[in-house]
């Protein structure tokens, strides 16, 4: 047996379709993309809990309430298996924790912006799930093992939290003038941040290149942004609410909509760090990990005992 | 060992219906065997995904690598013998 040449088994791996596992030989970019990426897709469910978190005690019902509980610990829950698979990779909790509490780890962009009504939580399932979604389940099949894993798990829950959204959406939509005037306002305030979701224009996208080369991303970000406006053209129309947008029409040649793009230099803003809600949801996050603090040593310190103890016997 | 102020890592399985093997589901983080336990139950089986669970210290897994792949698992290769179809029953003595 000669000598193995991990760079091409590495290649026709991916050539294969074969999936790549923590203890496999990867390039280092393709390790350090991946950490990012995973790292950065753990924070978003984190900090995601917030926005839905500022609505709990107010929700208007105790069902509403009920769901509005299960579905925020879903979020904490796929935080938890994101950030167990960037630490296959090599990196571990406490820095990952580190780069999202001083402010140097990126989250996704949306999680920026406030939920002022209850119509906010009923768009935030419907759109910014179903826009999270549409990009998870493509990553159902990427090329890194226990992040294609985690996704398939994660794909299972959020169909429950993009069906609650869009309930309470027809609930208000078909409610009073009043609950459908807010319904459309929630609908106005988030559709450009949902369409931000999916990154910059594939032109200007600076990490879209590799991630398909390495089979991590297997569409780009503009041709998920397409189908997602397809597919919630008609979801916005039962409702008879109408999407902010004056451009927004079907073209029968392209077999789906134009759009106008959202407004990019605000997308590049709030990613560094000038969006309405960046300090407060990193002052949150703060506040909790010192607060909780006293867990982590009161549970080190029990393990510590037990180990002695058992240790000693 | 990494200095993580999380607790240790340990390795999740878990048995959907009973007489079903225990089959692994992922990871998570937890200082000692029950908080383990009970944090296993709350992170993959919220939706009656399983009956029963094991929790094993990541530390404890063994496991081949990927490099040896070839050699390690090649005995078994040309023992064609240990596989049903390689032998031949003949007609008329009914389901073997």
């Amino acid at each position: 047996m000669g000598v193995i040449n991990f760079e091409e088994l590495f290649e026709s791996k991916l050539a294969k379709n074969d999936i790549i596992e923590p203890k496999d030989w990867m390039p280092d970019n393709y390790r350090k993309h991946l950490i990012r990426q995973i790292s950065q897709h753990a924070h978003s469910e984190i900090v995601g809990m917030l926005p839905e978190g500022n609505w709990i005690t107010r929700a208007p019902s105790l069902r509403a309430k009920l769901v509005l509980l299960a579905k925020v610990q879903d979020e904490g829950g796929h935080g938890l298996y994101l950030y167990t698979a960037a630490e296959s990779l090599g990196t571990s909790r406490d820095e990952m924790l580190d780069a999202l509490l001083t402010g140097k780890a990126k989250y996704s962009s949306i999680f920026n912006y406030p939920t002022l009504t209850w119509a906010d939580v009923g768009a935030v399932g419907w759109l910014v799930d179903g826009a999270a979604i549409m990009n998870q389940v493509m990553l159902q099949r990427t090329s890194y093992g226990p992040y294609a894993r985690a996704m398939v798990r994660i794909c299972k829950e959020e169909s429950f939290h993009q069906r609650q959204g869009y309930e309470i959406m027809t609930h208000l939509a078909f409610g009073t003038p009043a609950q459908k005037e807010m319904a459309q306002d929630a609908l106005n305030r988030w559709w450009y941040p949902t369409l931000m979701m999916f990154g910059p224009p594939d032109v200007e996208s600076p990490n879209s290149e590799n991630a398909i080369k390495w089979r991590i991303k297997r569409e780009t970000n503009d041709e998920l942004r397409q189908r997602f406006v397809n597919q919630t053209m008609p979801q916005i129309t039962y409702l008879g609410l109408t999407a902010p947008d004056k451009n927004l029409k079907w073209n029968e040649a392209k077999n789906g909509y134009d759009f106008s793009e959202p407004d990019w230099t605000e997308f590049k803003a709030v990613i560094k760090g000038n969006g309405p809600c960046n300090k407060e949801r990193l002052a949150s996050r703060n506040k909790s990990h010192s607060e909780g603090a006293w867990v982590r040593e009161a549970a080190t310190a029990y393990a510590k005992k037990q180990n002695e103890k058992y240790e000693a016997a | 060992m990494s200095k993580d102020s999380q607790g240790p890592l340990w390795e999740v399985f878990v048995q959907k219906k009973s007489g079903q093997p225990f089959v692994h589901c992922g990871n998570l983080h937890a200082y000692d065997k029950e908080m383990a336990l009970q944090n296993a139950r709350d992170l993959y089986t919220r939706r009656g995904e399983g009956m029963a669970l094991w929790v094993v210290p990541s530390s404890a897994i063994v496991s081949s690598s990927p490099e040896d792949m070839g050699s390690f698992f090649e005995p078994a290769n040309d023992k064609i013998y240990r596989h049903p179809t390689f032998y031949q029953i003949p007609d008329g003595v009914g389901h073997m």
